[in-house]
């Protein structure tokens, strides 16, 4: 048994209260986490959160690899779009050896980073539309996902968890059909996004499951230390792309959404423009690359840059730097680095202590489902169970994320 | 910009602290200092409500465990004003045998789960926090994991010698 929730009898005649758990494996709850919570009929009286159940100590695993063996790990938190957690930890990495990208390959990583966006934000409308009775929306536009899985596909050889990219670039150029794919979908995915926002954006039923339903002030966001979407939805425009630009985003131009009420309406609406948003982004970025030198896809840093095999196999140079930087023998400044990029949830941020070593000293993810998660128990007091699950979905909680 | 504000920064905080502010440094331009458990609270009530820059956001709190020092584990505090752009960083280092530190969830809500969470991996003990439960890992399992004297890997296993793997 677990000592780690409050254990509630039941067993007092006079008490009208009903335990429900919710979770770890209720199929309303998207993730593997649990909710033990005090039902007066269908209303919430209180709720307490139990995570962890998928910990992977991954904090303690990175004390122990050099740093490009840590990108595998950076997929698993936030599945949904790991190509943003791989490129937030090449990056500081990238910050800490004082590297500078080529603008080219800065624009191929936006448009990955906004596919990874694109991607998540499908999975969470998609299922706040499914938890309100939707299904017909949830299945017309989750096949463009798989169309991003097979973008990156074409570009790393993965579908979900990617591990794309290396510190100092990618691994190889993009393909003519990776570019035909991503042309393709740039035309189908606007046709279909309208399709799903005519359908639900003045549904007389959606509207009424969603609006004014969990509203969230701006204080109480940020006290909460929301990020990402949920904080845009409450009134506040903080996008870690436009306050602290990364990978050149500051080349770019668009519009940082934000909704009124904080409710789940008003995040729906946010996450679904943040993918007109995304698509302008990936358009301007095709565009940009055009006018830079072709072929250029990694920073020329050999200390760092993982040679290609070849290379490994025939020069003598690529087999020295290859075997140092496996070994974790590259000379990266004794420092300590935060790097946050904008996840599909909020501020994914990266605390790397360099000692020196072959492997970090200490690195330490700043989760953002973790952080906006914990205010779910509380909001939901007085809460029905009904609109307490499709909450829980507009928060697009990714249990990997959660438990790191 | 951020320059300046660090400078800035730096001034009314040693105007108020004193001597209690130390360890002065920016690496890559993000304005760290050290100072003392007993003022911690106050120090980041002063950020959060100070003029120069408000960091009204609590980003992050976690910790460090160095064991050969004297003062083993820094607990670590990020913090972020929306409306200047800057972000700084505090750190308070504290004993490891007696790991203790006032709370923070007077000022900020989400320090709750990050405390909870720095407790559970480093058994930094948050005094006066509401709810100092493990978060992670199962409440029997008696140790903090993150700590430097745990292994990551079984100490008895003879085929794979720590020192052949960098660690």
């Amino acid at each position: 048994m677990n000592h780690n929730q409050p254990v509630y009898i039941d067993n007092d005649p006079q008490n009208e209260l009903v335990t429900l758990n919710l979770g770890p494996t209720h199929p309303a709850t998207h993730g593997v986490f649990q909710n033990v919570l005090q039902l007066d009929g269908e209303r919430i009286v209180s709720g307490v959160s139990t995570i962890g159940y998928i910990h992977r100590a991954f904090e303690k695993i990175a004390e122990h690899r050099p740093f490009y063996q840590i990108t595998p790990l950076t997929d698993r938190l936030n599945y949904c779009s790991s190509p943003i957690n791989n490129m937030g930890w090449h990056m500081t990495v990238e910050k800490l050896l004082n590297i500078k990208m080529p603008k080219r390959v800065d624009y191929l990583r936006v448009i990955i980073m906004e596919l990874a966006r694109i991607s998540d934000h499908i999975i969470c409308n998609t299922i706040i539309a499914q938890d309100t009775g939707a299904t017909t929306t949830f299945l017309y536009l989750f096949q463009f996902r798989e169309h991003i899985y097979e973008i990156y596909e074409e570009i790393c050889g993965a579908r979900l968890t990617t591990n794309i990219g290396r510190i100092g670039g990618f691994e190889r150029d993009f393909n003519d059909i990776a570019f035909a794919k991503i042309n393709k979908f740039l035309k189908e995915f606007p046709i279909a996004l309208r399709e799903f926002e005519s359908l639900l954006d003045r549904n007389r039923i959606f509207i009424d499951r969603t609006a004014k339903v969990a509203e969230v002030s701006a204080e109480q966001a940020l006290d909460y230390g929301w990020t990402g979407p949920l904080l845009r939805s409450a009134g506040v425009d903080y996008d870690v792309r436009v306050s602290d630009p990364y990978s050149s985003y500051e080349d770019f131009d668009f519009e940082v959404p934000v909704g009124t009420s904080g409710d789940i309406y008003d995040r729906y609406l946010v996450r679904n423009e943040e993918m007109w948003q995304s698509l302008r982004l990936i358009d301007q970025a095709l565009e940009k690359i055009k006018l830079e030198p072709a072929g250029i896809f990694h920073a020329d840093v050999p200390e760092f840059y993982l040679p290609a095999k070849e290379e490994v196999y025939n020069n003598m140079e690529a087999l020295i730097y290859h075997f140092k930087i496996v070994m974790g023998e590259i000379d990266a400044p004794k420092a300590e680095v935060y790097h946050s990029v904008e996840g599909g949830n909020g501020e994914l941020g990266f605390y790397l202590i360099n000692d020196g070593g072959r492997t970090p000293y200490r690195l330490h993810f700043r989760r953002p489902s973790f952080i906006n998660y914990q205010m779910f128990a509380p909001m939901s007091k007085g809460m029905l169970l009904s609109d307490a699950i499709i909450n829980m979905s507009s928060m697009n909680v990714i249990a990997g994320e959660l438990d790191a | 910009m951020s320059e300046s504000i660090n400078h800035e920064l730096i001034q009314s905080l040693t105007e108020r602290f004193g001597e209690k502010i130390f360890g002065v440094n920016e690496p890559y331009g993000l304005l760290t200092f050290e100072t003392n458990k007993d003022i911690i609270v106050s120090v980041l009530e002063f950020l959060k409500t100070n003029t120069v820059a408000d960091f009204n956001f609590l980003t992050d709190i976690t910790a460090v465990h160095y064991p050969e020092k004297k003062h083993g584990i820094a607990v670590v505090y990020h913090l972020h004003s929306m409306v200047k752009k800057v972000r700084i960083r505090v750190k308070v280092f504290i004993d490891e045998h007696n790991p203790t530190i006032p709370t923070l969830t007077g000022l900020w809500n989400a320090a709750n789960w990050m405390e909870r969470e720095t407790y559970d991996l480093f058994g930094v003990k948050f005094e006066g926090h509401p709810d100092l439960r493990r978060i992670l890992n199962m409440d029997e399992l008696g140790v903090h994991p993150m700590l430097k004297q745990y292994p990551l890997e079984d100490p008895n296993r003879v085929d794979k010698k720590d020192e052949y793997f960098g660690r």
